[in-house]
């Protein structure tokens, strides 16, 4: 796609082939004009101020909000809370939410295939209150253990945080069911969007999930903020996380009162260009034919697949029948990191490593994989320079 | 061979290969010629810390010089230890804490010491230079 002015570089003196979407998307033109003209124009504080460009940039701030919640199906702008990325978003959740109500004794579940993001902040909240966590399994091929997540959820834990795609396997968790299943047993859910939302419709009512979470950058927005989506009653009975400018309404130094959510949650002043690079981006990814989209990510998944297959000794990891364009591989006696370096100097960018996914590398007995991701501007011919620069590598390195 | 000549050899070698397709086989052929690495060395102690494949180090020190035994379980990676231990293994820790990692640029590797910590030579460097330093305060110490 010509509206991306960096795939049109080229890296080591090679077209510029870019796999590594899992880890965050390019930007398109609109985005970075959209942060420009916002830099240009009508840079101001938000919420603050009564000047022209102070609620020029609050409109805009809040009109993003909107954006944001039509976006991902909320019913209103006041359960979009905007934070630095999906990390933060899961990291508000367990200070405010998960202090309040994890108490000793109490069960967090997750699932073996949660990033790094949705496992630490789980544990260091366990730790501080005495809360353990329950892990739910992943079957041999990338899939969640139904029948475990089903006996984990009736046994009553207070929260299932769980991945809606993972980022490592591709697998698209079949997250309707589950919000349904957690609900039934009175378990709130927190859904990280992380990887789904620039490859899955998303719509959080009908999901059914109590928390959502995402980050703009894997939506080809940009880095440093994201979105945490609650429903109206949760958010609400939520204390404040940090304290600072905006989230206030009344303050002495005998009483401070709160401000209502999303307010409560955004201290000091937010990433305001951020939000507006985020709108420009959800409006951008809108107006594209998503069901051809979703299509076209299939055919390269399987691409990907039927050229790994070819492979001496290589083998997927995660083989789920529902999934994404992220592809994770071995290959027997290589290292993935000498892969990365050799395709790299070939032009071709993929992801070597853990993935932070540490529990889940343990769980399929590697260190490491090699991970193709692709996105909305990843061509046929992408992947062929893929293959055919795996192949190239794998000559120099057996 | 002095630390320089040394360096200036593999300058020389790598501007005779101006593909990086033979860059990289030489890189990987300067590994095979690495020593094999004592196994009871293999362990979490000697492992250098930032790596994303396993690297080892294990250094020693005759109270002249230091002798490093290093190996990684990549092997561009390890072509790229074999390189600095052509450089840095046998030396006193005066000629190891003079010789700055400036020779990786001139060989077009300075790529591989960002802070990406895709193959951890940075680390590699500073475990090699805080050993150094370590074996020189030792060293000073034994002289007086």
């Amino acid at each position: 796609m010509s509206e991306f002015p960096i795939l049109q570089r080229s890296v080591h003196g090679k077209p510029l082939v870019y796999l590594d979407n899992a880890a965050t998307t390019q930007k398109p033109r609109a985005v970075i004009d959209a942060i420009a003209e916002y830099y240009e124009h009508s840079n101001a504080n938000v919420h603050r101020g009564g000047h022209a460009l102070g609620t020029e940039a609050t409109d805009l701030f809040e009109a993003a909000r909107q954006t944001v919640a039509d976006f991902i199906g909320a019913p209103s702008a006041s359960t979009i809370v905007f934070t630095s990325g999906a990390t933060g978003s899961i990291n508000l959740v367990a200070a405010s939410w998960g202090r309040t109500n994890i108490h000793q004794g109490d069960v967090v579940a997750l699932t073996s295939m949660e990033h790094h993001a949705n496992i630490v902040p789980w544990y260091m909240l366990c730790e501080e209150v005495g809360a353990t966590l329950e892990v739910v399994r992943v079957l041999d091929d990338g899939t969640l253990d139904m029948d475990h997540l089903r006996s984990v959820l009736a046994s009553g834990p207070k929260l299932l945080a769980i991945t809606h795609v993972s980022n490592t396997l591709g697998t698209i968790n079949p997250i309707d069911e589950i919000c349904a299943m957690a609900r039934e047993n009175g378990v709130v859910t927190l859904v990280d969007g992380a990887q789904s939302v620039q490859h899955q419709p998303v719509d959080v009512v009908a999901m059914g999930c109590d928390l959502f979470v995402f980050s703009a950058h894997k939506l080809f927005g940009p880095t440093g903020i994201g979105v945490l989506y609650g429903r109206d009653e949760i958010l609400a009975s939520m204390p404040p996380y940090q304290g600072g400018g905006s989230m206030i309404s009344t303050v002495s130094f005998e009483r401070i009162t709160y401000n209502d959510v999303p307010m409560r949650f955004e201290a000091g002043t937010p990433h305001i260009a951020g939000a507006v690079g985020m709108a420009a981006a959800i409006r951008w990814f809108s107006a594209l034919d998503r069901d051809m989209l979703q299509q076209q990510d299939v055919e390269h998944t399987a691409q990907i697949c039927a050229a790994l297959s070819e492979v001496t000794g290589a083998r997927i990891i995660g083989t789920a029948p529902e999934r994404v364009g992220i592809v994770s591989f071995v290959v027997d006696g290589v290292h993935a990191s000498d892969i990365g370096t050799l395709l790299d100097t070939m032009g071709v960018a993929i992801r070597v490593g853990h993935h932070c996914t540490q529990p889940l590398m343990q769980r399929f007995g590697v260190t490491s994989t090699a991970r193709v991701s692709t996105s909305v501007y990843t061509t046929s011919h992408d992947i062929n320079v893929f293959t055919r620069s795996l192949h190239k590598a794998l000559s120099m390195l057996r | 061979m002095t630390i320089d000549t040394t360096i200036a050899e593999m300058i020389d070698l790598f501007a005779m290969l101006p593909d990086w397709e033979e860059r990289y086989a030489q890189i990987i052929a300067y590994g095979k010629d690495l020593a094999p690495y004592p196994e009871e060395f293999r362990n979490e102690t000697f492992r250098v810390k930032g790596c994303q494949s396993n690297v080892w180090l294990h250094p020693t020190f005759d109270g002249q010089r230091v002798h490093f035994d290093a190996d990684s379980d990549a092997v561009i990676v390890r072509g790229l230890t074999a390189m600095l231990m052509r450089v840095y293994d046998h030396r006193t820790p005066d000629e190891i804490l003079a010789t700055k990692p400036d020779f990786l640029a001139a060989l077009g590797l300075d790529q591989h010491l960002s802070q990406n910590r895709t193959n951890g030579l940075a680390s590699m460097v500073k475990q090699i230079m805080m050993y150094a330093f370590a074996f020189r305060s030792l060293g000073s110490k034994v002289n007086t």
